[in-house]
């Protein structure tokens, strides 16, 4: 933590420090998947734990340190994309992956579904349990690297649709064909390895 | 009257931009009738709200 200790608030704060290392790997993961590049995710992490100590005096409850510096981690890549963005526009994407077709199987000739969509059952119960978040992971990585720098900006990031065209200098439509591929996938995806397993129903 | 095709379809975009009236009027019709797309409707409401959550508290 290099230049915490120019900035007179950023008292040493061992017990607080500790608790930031444990929950380094959980944000280094998670900056990973947006930034895809060890040394981008490494850089934003150290932004964010010098902003959580900078700031600390602000953050009262400790229960919600992760909530917290998730918070201030989706800003900082949000910056680091938006820096970014122009420099490097997304590979492989053009309007080629306008065939909106790639899911018609699920539908049969009159439009109907071929197979009702499985009930997912009670949400929270699978939101409460961590391995969940593992499968959703999991099936975020399992996108191909543009559908998921799309879809991760548009759900995660939380930033908007034309912002994230301009960004990546896609076309509208063609964003939100992209989403639509990422949804339907993300979709596929943990129907098959979380909600076919036999989980929490009520 | 929209299939479940074309209302899936909308339930999806509805999430990334501003559907019509037109649109959103057809999409609650069909809802109302149609138990298959009320549950792929919450499967994505279900994805947004995870997605929101992670990576978990
Ligand atoms: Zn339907």
């Amino acid at each position: 933590m290099n230049g915490a200790n120019s900035t007179g608030d950023a008292v040493r704060d061992p017990a607080f420090e500790t608790e930031l290392q444990h929950l380094r790997p959980t944000l280094l993961r998670f900056a990973l998947l947006h930034l895809r590049d060890e040394q981008s995710a490494e850089d934003v992490v150290q932004d964010t734990f010098l902003a959580a100590l900078q700031g600390r005096g602000k953050f009262a409850g400790r229960a919600q340190l992760k909530t917290w510096l998730v918070a201030i981690l989706r800003n900082k890549i949000v910056d680091r994309i938006r820096q970014r963005g122009r420099e490097a526009p997304l590979p492989g994407l053009d309007e080629d992956e306008g065939d909106a077709d790639a899911f018609d199987a699920l539908f049969a000739a009159d439009g109907h579904w071929q197979e009702k969509p499985a009930a997912w059952g009670n949400p929270e119960a699978s939101l409460q349990q961590s391995r969940f978040y593992d499968v959703l992971e999991l099936c975020m990585k399992a996108l191909p690297e543009n559908l998921c720098r799309v879809f991760t900006m548009r759900e995660i990031l939380e930033m908007e649709t034309e912002e994230i065209c301009k960004e990546l200098q896609i076309s509208t439509s063609n964003c939100w064909v992209v989403l639509y591929r990422a949804r339907m996938r993300l979709r596929e995806c943990l129907q098959l390895r979380w909600f076919g397993e036999g989980v929490p129903a009520e | 009257m929209k299939t479940c095709k074309e209302v899936h379809r909308l339930v999806i975009e509805g999430q990334d931009r501003q559907l019509s009236r037109m649109e959103r009027i057809s999409v609650r019709i069909h809802l109302m009738m149609c138990g298959a797309c009320r549950r792929f409707e919450a499967q994505m409401g279900f994805l947004r709200q995870a997605l929101r959550r992670f990576p978990g508290d």
